[in-house]
């Protein structure tokens, strides 16, 4: 068979660098799935350089063209010899045509991008018996198909392509006469433009022409798509031949799906992938940049470890409990609040921090932040509210010069309760609140009671931007932030507990009797405690008492008495003030929460919008405090 | 969420505040384990918890082949012995949307209703559950296929939601039979691909801006909430396999959201 195609595989080596081809494509044809002694191994024969692909006759199912592209560069030496003979044992083959299968990968890329660019506009043999490199297939496909050089660079695996061709032409291959096979796919498919001179040993026999027909058809180009059925199917093939699934059948559309897409993402991926992406890259800089903090500065790192360690929370150990009871962010996360608590104290004077909560917004989260500030290192004053009553009274009095005939009202508004000094009442902590651990703080201004009135009537949810209005009836006189610092606010007055004893009053005497702001302010761990068992805590509620101040309706801790009384009607206040020490103990521990403290603190509510306010008392009246004792 | 991947999944959903804890978690694995076995079921997902006052319950549903066909839903108080809640009726549907309030955590409570008669708190419970199930149960586009024979299956091809994709409301269906599909004009249905698209979109729910879609940790997680029934938390990593839904509430709807927004 040999000597019959020398001239042919003569021709052939000048093509490709060729050597390589045979074993490669004798290996490729020789894959135990595809049983039939192919034909295709006379391709190995070619090493001959040929001149005339026309020559050649047709065998149109050369998918060893295929396989040899990527065999061409390397192969050298092994050429000549295995080529007869490996082509017929279809044994040898599998095991080499494993690795060699990897090995294609690797050098058809390159070999198909440096071809596709010479061969793009010249279906035809001539620039091929120039071009020294391993293009065999390639100007095949061109002749075969218009616009199909971009397919071919993206065939992984052209000798698989080779494989397949085979399968479909398995009935015919017996047939097929070695002469025939050495043949190159190209040289066949120019035998269908240029009838070839002289050159073929054999006659094309009706069944070669129908397999010749078969491939060509299987190589028209869609005219939508470019694709064309032929490398469609040979990267499907290949591309469950890598992957391997189950039930590979099952799925084979979606299979095909995917191929045909993926031949269109690759171009674009490029750009998208930048866009997409940087916000990911943004919040990991700064979430990184928690991570480093804590190692920036040395030398003070003794005198802000006493402080840290008063200031900063342990919140790894409060998640691990509140995890215990199915409550919790995750351990990333937790920790990450945890790094960005840490910058918060190092940024400011604080003296005591607290992860209060994560609030659920819309668009964006917030984490909160319960601060307590250092003596004397107070916030900025508001003067805000000084300069809007001027505003007020400047614009009265415009008003009343104007024409008499209007008439007047004289409704005058009730004087607007003032909101209660910081580090007392509903403003005895600062709050910081930020989207997501990385970005900054943001401090919330103090609540005013009036806030605090309104926000008991509506109900809306957070976006999670701080200046976004907020739009409800009645209106709510703020933005995002003061709604946010008025439910905080609500949220820790109603719903902070301890069990009974934790907290002690500090132990400062005189003071009792002494309060204009009432109620007293400042409570501190008992260190006696010892404990309650969890059998108490879990029947009764009697065991748990509320450590924050409640809100009253007026919207402050401290009541305010906004009506101006004589000085009379004060001195007589002053005696019941001893009621009102015994009425604060029992504010302390107000009453028991009842079933998630709804029920009880609604009846409260009711009872303080009953009390009247032109009694001026600062504390509730005797009869219902007395009552209210019931509740302990 | 799935119970062969619930320890990432749980991770995955924490950011909403309510979870499981260490012991419930445990048992949940080999509990589920043990329900897909003994009910042959061909999946199981863990649905979620339903708060009551005085305990919770846990929920978990079990599919069979066809992804769509009515799923079978499990109860249990202590994440260890499941037992299957019994159908609901029409009528009993009806009485349990009338009686409102939290659930109190005894499937033997009775609830008393000064119309309608005595409603099981057991029913109640699985008629919630359904409910919720049908509202906000949600699969991103391109998980379930729908084959040429009837039966709905995994796609097994399913790669994730590119980035672009998981940030419009219009990747994500409901995961029961579509109802509004119908309804599409021509124009619509043609852009439509059959075997991907043939359960309702989340994006023509009303009222509108029920569902808030977050991403966490940078774009690595989307995070779908549903507003009308708080506590539906569903994630997905983009250009992953994970997804999932989880509830964990109070079972009741959240009927001012018209005022909230």
């Amino acid at each position: 068979m040999e000597d019959s195609t020398s001239p042919k595989q003569e021709k052939e080596n000048q093509e490709e660098l060729g050597e390589t081809r045979r074993p490669w494509e004798g290996k490729t044809a020789a894959s135990p799935q595809y049983s039939e002694p192919e034909s295709s191994e006379p391709l190995e024969a070619k090493q001959g350089p040929e001149t005339g692909r026309q020559s050649r006759s047709s065998r149109p199912w050369s998918p060893q063209s295929r396989a040899k592209t990527p065999l061409g560069g390397p192969a050298g030496p092994e050429t000549s010899s295995p080529a007869p003979v490996s082509p017929r044992e279809p044994s040898s083959s599998p095991s080499p045509l494993a690795p060699a299968r990897q090995d294609l990968a690797a050098p058809p890329q390159s070999d198909r991008t440096t071809s596709v660019i010479p061969e793009a506009g010249t279906p035809y043999p001539d620039p091929l018996e120039q071009s020294s490199d391993k293009r065999e297939s390639t100007p095949h496909h061109t002749s075969q198909s218009e616009g199909n050089t971009f397919q071919q660079s993206q065939q992984p695996k052209p000798h698989l392509c080779g494989r397949r061709d085979v399968s479909y032409n398995n009935a015919k291959q017996k047939e097929l006469r070695f002469d025939v096979f050495q043949e190159e796919d190209s040289n066949s498919d120019y035998d269908l433009q240029q009838p070839a001179p002289g050159g073929s040993e054999v006659a094309p026999s009706m069944l070669e022409i129908t397999i010749q027909n078969a491939k060509a058809y299987l190589l028209k180009t869609s005219s939508n798509s470019g694709f064309n059925l032929y490398d469609h199917l040979s990267n499907m093939l290949t591309k469950i031949l890598n992957e391997r699934p189950e039930n590979a059948v099952d799925i084979f559309e979606n299979i095909s799906q995917d191929v045909k897409m993926a031949h269109f993402s690759k171009k674009f991926d490029a750009l998208q992938n930048e866009n997409e992406l940087l916000p990911t890259y943004e919040i990991a800089e700064k979430q990184k940049a928690l991570f480093l903090q804590g190692h920036l500065e040395g030398v003070d790192q003794e005198l802000e470890d006493e402080i840290a360690e008063n200031a900063l929370p342990n919140v790894m150990e409060s998640a691990f409990y509140f995890e215990q009871a199915g409550v919790g962010l995750g351990t990333d996360e937790t920790y990450r609040i945890f790094l960005a608590l840490k910058q918060l104290t190092d940024t400011h004077p604080i003296q005591r921090c607290r992860f209060w909560g994560k609030i659920l917004g819309l668009e964006m989260n917030y984490i909160v932040a319960e601060v307590e500030f250092r003596e004397g290192e107070d916030e900025e004053e508001v003067e805000e509210e000084d300069v809007a009553e001027e505003r007020d009274n400047g614009e009265s009095e415009a008003h009343e010069d104007e024409e008499d005939e209007l008439p007047k009202s004289f409704y005058k508004a009730p004087q607007a309760i003032p909101k209660e000094e910081s580090r007392t009442g509903a403003n005895k902590y600062v709050y910081f609140v930020c989207n997501e651990p990385g970005r900054p703080w943001v401090k919330l201004p103090p609540v005013i009671p009036a806030q605090i009135v309104i926000a008991r009537k509506i109900k809306k949810f957070f976006t999670g931007r701080l200046d976004a209005p907020i739009i409800s009836y009645p209106p709510f006189p703020g933005n995002e932030s003061n709604y946010l610092r008025a439910q905080i606010a609500r949220i820790s007055a109603g719903t902070h507990v301890s069990p009974l004893g934790f907290y002690q009053f500090g132990e400062e005497e005189g003071e009792e009797e002494e309060e204009a702001e009432g109620g007293r302010n400042s409570f501190e761990e008992n260190p006696d405690f010892e404990g309650i068992q969890v059998i108490d805590l879990v029947e009764s509620l009697s065991n748990w008492v509320h450590h924050v101040q409640h809100i009253l309706s007026q919207g402050r801790c401290n009541w305010f008495n906004s009506i101006q009384k004589n000085e009379e009607e004060e001195e007589e206040e002053d005696e019941e003030k001893d009621d009102s020490d015994y009425i604060e103990q029992e504010r302390f521990r107000i009453y028991p929460p009842g079933q998630h403290g709804y029920p009880q603190i609604s009846f409260h509510n009711m009872l303080l919008q009953s009390f009247n306010p032109t009694f001026g008392l600062e504390h509730m009246p005797s009869p219902m405090a007395k009552s209210l004792k019931i509740s302990t | 969420m799935d119970a062969d991947s619930l320890l990432l999944s749980l991770e995955l959903a924490s950011g909403s505040g309510q979870g499981l804890s260490p012991d419930r978690r445990a048992s949940l694995l080999t509990s589920l384990m043990l329900v897909k076995r003994d009910y042959r079921y061909d999946r199981v997902l863990f649905w979620g918890r339903i708060l009551g006052l005085v305990a919770d319950y846990y929920i978990a549903q079990g599919l069979s082949e066809d992804q769509l066909a009515p799923r079978k839903t499990l109860y249990s108080l202590n994440c260890t012995e499941w037992s299957l809640l019994p159908p609901a009726t029409e009528e009993m549907v009806a009485q349990s949307s009338v009686v409102k309030g939290r659930f109190m955590g005894d499937p033997s409570y009775e609830y008393e209703h000064t119309e309608l008669q005595k409603v099981n708190e057991g029913e109640k419970v699985f008629e919630e559950e359904i409910v919720i199930d049908k509202a906000v149960a949600i699969i991103p586009r391109g998980a379930l296929f729908k084959t040429p024979f009837g039966p709905t299956h995994v796609n097994r091809t399913f790669e994730g939601l590119s980035l672009s994709e998981a940030k419009k409301l219009s990747s994500y269906f409901h995961f029961r039979e579509p109802v509004e599909l119908k309804n599409k004009t021509l124009l619509e249905k043609a852009d439509l691909d059959p075997s991907l698209d043939f359960m309702d979109s989340l994006e023509h729910d009303i009222p509108k801006g029920s569902w808030s879609i977050q991403m966490e940790r940078g774009n690595a997680l989307v995070v779908l909430r549903s507003l009308l029934w708080p506590g539906l938390t569903f994630y997905h990593a983009p250009r992953t396999k994970n997804y999932g839904y989880v509830y964990v509430g109070t079972g009741e709807k959240n009927m001012d959201l018209p005022f909230m927004l």
